[in-house]
C-alpha cells in the first residue's frame, strides 16, 4: 500500500524535516530563492497555516483543550486544507512547492505524543509523495544550544508540556525533542530522506541541497516544470516577493 | 450493580482510557441528513429522564474545540472533502474525549445524534477512500446500539420542501456539485449517503428503523428498543448476549 499519494504530475514538491533548531527553514528559504533565480515557478507552504483551520488550532493551544489525538488531528485538518486548495493544484499546474515540515512532523512529533504509528501514518495517506525529502541530523544539544537565546520563551505544547514529562519547561522542551529526534531517526531510512549533517557551515550544506536537487531532478526540471514568463527577471525582486 | 461487558474502542486504543471504567449507555441515532433524527433524539433525551436516567446528548459541531471553526469554513467556498472529513473527525474526537468518555465514567446515557458513521458516509460520498477513513475514525469507542433511521431519498425531499422550504447547499452536496442545480445534486448526493450508510448496516451491527413512519411510531419502536438495551437483554452490536444484565434503576 502507498504511503503517499503518487506524484503524477508535472511540478515538484520539495520537503525539509528536522526538529528545532535543525536549520532546515534556513536552508527551504535558501534553496527556493536559488530555484527562482533560476526561472522556475517556485511557492512556498509553512506548517500549520491553513487560514480556515488555524483559528481553531490557535483556540486549543490558548486554552489547553488538546489531547494527543485531537492535537494530532487538527494539524492533519491544517495540513489537508493546505494540501486540497493549495499544494496539490499548484503542483497540477508544474509549480515547485517547498514545504518547511511535511506529514513527517507529524509522524514524528505525534508519536512522540502517544498516537499511534500506524494510525498517524494512515492519517496522512492523502499527502502527495515529496520529489525529495531532506533530514537534517543534529544532535539535541546542539539544536538547543541554537534555539537557546535566539527566541521567544517555550510555548506549553511546544516544550510537550501537556505530557507532564516535567514541571520545569526547559526540561519538558530537551525530553520531548529527544523522543522526537528518535522518531526522526528511526524512520529515515524508510522514507528515503536525504539526510544532510546540519552540524556543517550554512554554506556547505546549502551546496550539497543544491547538488542533490540536480541530480534528483535535473532532467526533469528542464522540461516538466513551469518557468517564470520571460522578462519576470527584469523585476525578480518583485516576482520574488508575489511568489515567496 | 450487575457488571455488563466493557465497551471497546473499534480498531485504535485511546491513550489514558480503560473501557473498564465505562459504566454508561453509549447509544447512536444515525440516518441521512431531513430524516428526523434530532425530533427523535430530543423525545428520547426527554423519556429517559422522566424514567431516572442521566443523559448527555451530543451532536456533530457542537464541540468547544471544532464547533465554532466548523461553522465558519462552511460559510466560505474552499472547504475541500478531506479537510471537512478531518475537521469533523477532530470534533468529534474533542467530543469523544471531554464530553462522551466522562458521561460514560459516571453511569450516564449517551444519546449521540450521528457518530462516526456520518462522518464516514460523507468521505465516501464524496470518493474517499473507505479504507482510510475507517482507520482514521478507528479510536471511537463500540456502541451498545446504532439505530439507523433509513429513508428513501424521495422522503427527505418531501421532509426539506415541507419542512424547511429550501435546499440547504452542504446537504446538497455542492460542494463537488452532484448535479447542475440543488435539488438534483440533493437527490444525487444524499442517495450516495443512504448507499455508505446502507453498507455499514452489517459490518457494523445498525438496527434499522424505517423512517418513512409518522413520528410517533418511528419514537415507540426507539423506545421498545432502548428499553430493552437499558435492561440489559439486548444483543450487542458484535452480536453477543450480554450475560450480565445491568440493573436499571426506574
Amino acid at each position: 500500500m502507498n504511503l503517499f499519494l503518487p506524484n503524477r504530475f508535472r511540478g515538484k514538491l520539495i520537503v525539509v524535516e528536522g526538529i528545532d533548531g535543525s536549520g532546515k527553514s534556513t536552508q527551504i528559504s535558501l534553496l527556493s530563492h536559488w530555484l527562482l533565480s533560476q526561472g522556475y515557478a517556485v511557492v512556498f507552504s509553512e506548517w500549520n497555516s491553513s487560514p480556515l483551520v488555524k483559528q481553531t488550532t490557535r483556540r486549543g493551544k490558548r486554552k489547553e483543550m488538546f489531547t494527543p489525538t485531537t492535537f494530532s488531528l487538527i494539524h492533519a485538518t491544517d495540513f489537508a486544507d493546505r494540501m486540497e486548495s493549495y499544494v496539490l493544484p499548484l503542483v497540477k499546474s508544474g509549480a515547485i512547492v517547498c514545504a518547511d515540515r511535511y506529514a513527517y512532523t507529524a509522524f514524528a512529533r505525534d508519536v512522540a505524543r502517544g498516537v499511534g504509528r500506524r494510525w498517524v501514518r494512515n492519517l496522512y495517506r492523502f499527502a502527495l509523495r515529496p520529489s525529495l525529502a531532506f533530514y537534517f541530523r543534529v544532535p539535541l544539544d546542539v539544536a538547543l544550544g541554537r534555539i537557546r537565546g535566539g527566541r521567544d520563551a517555550l510555548k506549553y505544547y511546544e516544550a510537550g508540556m501537556d505530557l507532564g514529562l516535567s514541571r520545569d519547561v526547559e526540561e519538558s522542551f530537551r525530553i520531548f525533542q529527544g523522543r522526537i529526534l528518535d522518531e526522526y531517526e528511526a524512520m529515515a531510512a524508510e522514507m528515503g530522506f536525504h539526510i544532510i549533517d546540519a552540524t556543517r557551515s550554512i554554506e556547505a550544506q546549502q551546496r550539497e541541497m543544491r547538488s542533490i536537487v540536480m541530480r534528483e531532478l535535473g532532467e526533469s526540471l528542464k522540461t516538466h516544470v513551469l518557468k517564470l514568463p520571460p522578462g519576470a527577471e527584469f523585476n525578480g525582486q518583485a516576482a520574488a516577493a508575489h511568489l515567496l | 450493580m450487575a457488571r455488563q461487558q466493557p465497551l471497546t474502542f473499534y480498531s485504535e486504543p485511546l491513550a489514558g482510557v480503560d473501557p473498564g471504567d465505562l459504566q454508561g449507555k453509549l447509544l447512536v441515532v444515525e440516518g441521512p441528513d431531513a430524516v428526523g433524527r434530532s425530533t427523535q433524539v430530543a423525545l428520547l433525551k426527554q423519556w429517559l429522564e422522566r424514567e431516572g436516567h442521566a443523559v448527555l446528548d451530543s451532536g456533530m459541531a457542537r464541540s468547544a474545540l471544532a464547533g465554532k471553526g466548523i461553522k465558519m469554513a462552511k460559510q466560505g467556498n474552499t472547504l475541500g472533502p478531506i479537510t471537512m472529513t478531518l475537521f469533523y473527525t477532530t470534533d468529534f474526537a474533542d467530543r469523544l474525549e471531554h464530553e462522551i468518555i466522562p458521561a460514560l465514567r459516571a453511569g450516564f446515557v449517551v444519546l449521540i445524534d450521528r457518530y462516526i458513521f456520518s462522518i464516514m458516509a460523507r468521505a465516501i460520498a464524496r470518493y474517499e477512500s473507505r479504507q482510510w477513513i475507517e482507520q482514521v475514525a478507528g479510536f471511537a469507542l463500540v456502541p451498545h446500539a446504532v439505530y439507523y433511521l433509513r429513508a428513501e431519498v424521495e422522503t427527505l425531499v418531501s421532509r426539506v420542501v415541507l419542512g424547511r422550504g429550501a435546499f440547504d447547499f452542504w446537504e446538497s452536496g455542492m460542494d463537488l456539485r452532484f448535479g447542475p442545480d440543488m435539488y438534483e445534486s440533493f437527490t444525487r448526493y444524499q442517495s450516495r449517503l443512504i448507499k455508505a450508510l446502507d453498507s455499514m448496516v452489517e459490518p457494523y451491527g445498525f438496527e434499522v428503523i424505517d423512517a418513512a413512519q409518522p413520528i410517533e411510531r418511528i419514537f415507540r419502536e426507539l423506545q421498545r428498543r432502548i428499553a430493552r438495551q437499558l435492561a440489559g437483554q439486548a444483543f450487542s452490536p458484535a452480536g453477543r448476549i450480554r450475560k450480565s444484565p445491568r440493573r436499571v434503576k426506574a
